[in-house]
């Protein structure tokens, strides 16, 4: 079992829920988070051109047994890609993190039928 | 409303430049009572439309909350502008063009009301600010049947254009002295504070424009949230508060017609209200403040133009009966799959129509005896109710046809409807460069 953290951008998360639903990977936990990258945000805040702190980013977090990581990151990999398939800097990134346990509390389920 | 306007027009005169004080070239006197009331309308009216920017911003997504209220703020610049500058000429002006709307070079710029003092003892420049806040509100209520959806650039095109082509024309048969839905029957169509000129209007441009321009992106089978019910139920608040300028600033008096129109304005709103979350409550189990707060605005709605010739049972009827029609027509519209994201026809369309016609059954008796005068022997509901279905039919389809050509002509100059990005980044983003709020949440 794994666990895919995907740092995207705010704006492509509808595009990269719809792919995963899509791919059939439903179960998916999304929060706001902010942070530093490479990407440079310039906005524009009264009349004035600013580059603010800290980025607003959107984090989507997904358990899934070995079978789907790949599928997982391809899509995510497809979708939350900008500027055509280049990809521009700020398009964010994904982390594949080894999953001890998963536990449905529902059931008390262990493992990959849990997930 | 009636009772003042076939004088209101009738007395323009161009002063000389040494006029001082209270007192116009023809000796009229400044009404301080009533001078003072139709400015605290005038403020209330005005008050609205933020109230209707939170109530519609409140109704929308994270990312689309700003570009939701500038829908409405955008309104009060636009339409301020163009009231001045020709909006008053063509609704209070007399006939022309066979009566399409009206004209008076006087009233271009305002530049010769400067001194006039109208027979109501209020100066022009009072009526015409307090009229031109309803011009404002009535395009900015459209908004709710495009939400989340439009460009920002185009919407401004449209409400300037509408204002000039729909709102005017409607307003100058309704209320100018010389329209003829004013002069139709024995007592004119009943449209006390705008059931036909801004709610029927509004409501049904919005269901054209929303049928034309098609549905948000993955409406209806993705849940689409509001973002904040709180700021929309202070919205709401803000324009049951505001309606009393509406509704009872609409007598353009301080008096008794003032006090029954207020009366009128209070039970409807409340009886709505009571009845929304009634029905939702035997209908879907709870009572919820998204269904009370719409239950406010469809009394509201209905008793708009009801206002000055209803009594309170009839106000209470007319309430409970607005909030029924609405609540079925919403149940309609998710059955049919149509997208008027914040229900501008379910609420303002419907309940506008519902009460212009049904306000014919309330009617006071004392107003029925004038008609009968005024008619020269008898003059019966069901004579009045025929004037009624007229103007509100009038109001439709002049309403949806203008819309549609409107909407139809100025696509092809403008893209009306976001775009896919657009739409997904959202218009905050998209159209303003900004963000409503910190990071609270995620859709």
């Amino acid at each position: 079992m794994k666990l895919i953290t995907a740092i995207i951008r705010e704006v492509q998360l509808d595009k990269v829920r719809e792919a995963l639903i899509e791919a059939e990977i439903t179960r998916i936990t999304v929060s706001r988070v902010s942070g530093h990258g490479q990407q440079k945000l310039e906005e524009m805040y009264r009349g004035q051109i600013i580059v603010p702190d800290l980025i607003p980013k959107i984090k989507i977090e997904i358990a899934v047994n070995e079978a789907f990581v790949d599928i997982t990151v391809d899509t995510i990999l497809k979708s939350a890609r900008t500027g055509g398939h280049e990809g521009k800097v700020g398009d964010g990134k994904i982390f594949i993190t080894p999953l001890e346990e998963c536990i449905r509390i529902r059931t008390g389920e262990r493992g990959g039928t849990a997930i | 409303m009636k009772y003042k306007w076939k004088i209101v027009l009738t007395m323009l005169v161009l002063l000389s430049a040494g006029t001082t004080g209270l007192y116009a070239s023809d000796g009229k006197v400044v009404d301080s009572g009533a001078t003072a009331w139709m400015l605290t309308s005038t403020a209330l009216v005005l008050l609205m439309i933020p109230g209707l920017a939170m109530f519609y911003g409140g109704l929308v997504r994270t990312k689309n909350v700003l570009g939701t209220i500038m829908h409405s703020f955008v309104a009060m610049g636009i339409i301020s502008v163009l009231w001045v500058i020709l909006g008053y000429s063509m609704s209070f002006g007399s006939n022309v063009l066979g009566g399409w709307f009206g004209w008076n070079p006087d009233y271009f710029f305002l530049k010769g009301i400067d001194d006039t003092i109208m027979d109501a003892g209020i100066p022009e420049y009072v009526f015409s600010m307090f009229q031109g806040k309803f011009a404002i509100i009535t395009p900015a209520l459209i908004a709710g049947a495009f939400a989340e959806r439009v460009t920002f650039k185009a919407y401004c095109f449209f409400i300037a254009i509408w204002s000039i082509l729909v709102y005017n024309p409607l307003c100058h048969w309704v209320w100018a002295s010389d329209g003829f839905l004013f002069n139709m029957g024995a007592r004119g169509a009943i449209d006390f504070a705008g059931g036909t000129v801004v709610h029927i209007s509004a409501g049904v441009s919005g269901l054209v424009a929303a049928l034309y321009l098609g549905s948000r992106r993955g409406y209806p089978y993705q849940v689409i949230r509001p973002n904040n019910l709180v700021i929309m139920m202070l919205g709401a608040g803000l324009l049951w508060v505001g309606w009393f300028g509406f509704n009872a600033g609409s007598s353009i008096s301080s008096g008794l017609s003032t006090a029954q129109a207020l009366v009128a304005t209070q039970v409807a709103a409340a009886t709505g209200a009571l009845a929304w979350i009634i029905i939702e409550s035997l209908h879907q189990g709870k009572a919820t403040a998204l269904g009370f707060a719409s239950g406010i605005l469809a009394g509201l709605v209905a008793v708009t133009p009801a206002a000055g010739v209803v009594q309170p049972y009839g106000a209470m009827i007319l309430g409970m009966l607005a909030s029924m029609i609405c609540y079925m027509a919403i149940q309609v519209k998710n059955r049919l799959g149509y997208d008027d994201s914040l229900d501008a026809f379910g609420i303002h369309g419907v309940g506008g129509i519902s009460g212009a016609l049904l306000l014919t059954f309330f009617i006071r008796p004392s107003w029925m005896q004038e008609a009968s005068a005024a008619a020269g022997g008898s003059w019966t509901v069901w004579n009045q109710l025929g004037i009624q279905v007229i103007a509100v039919l009038i109001a439709i389809v002049y309403s949806a046809l203008m819309t549609l050509i409107i909407i139809y002509l100025l696509n092809k100059v403008v893209r009306f409807k976001s775009n896919e990005d657009e739409e997904m980044a959202g218009l905050d983003r998209s159209y303003h460069g900004e963000r409503g709020y910190g990071m609270l949440n995620t859709d």
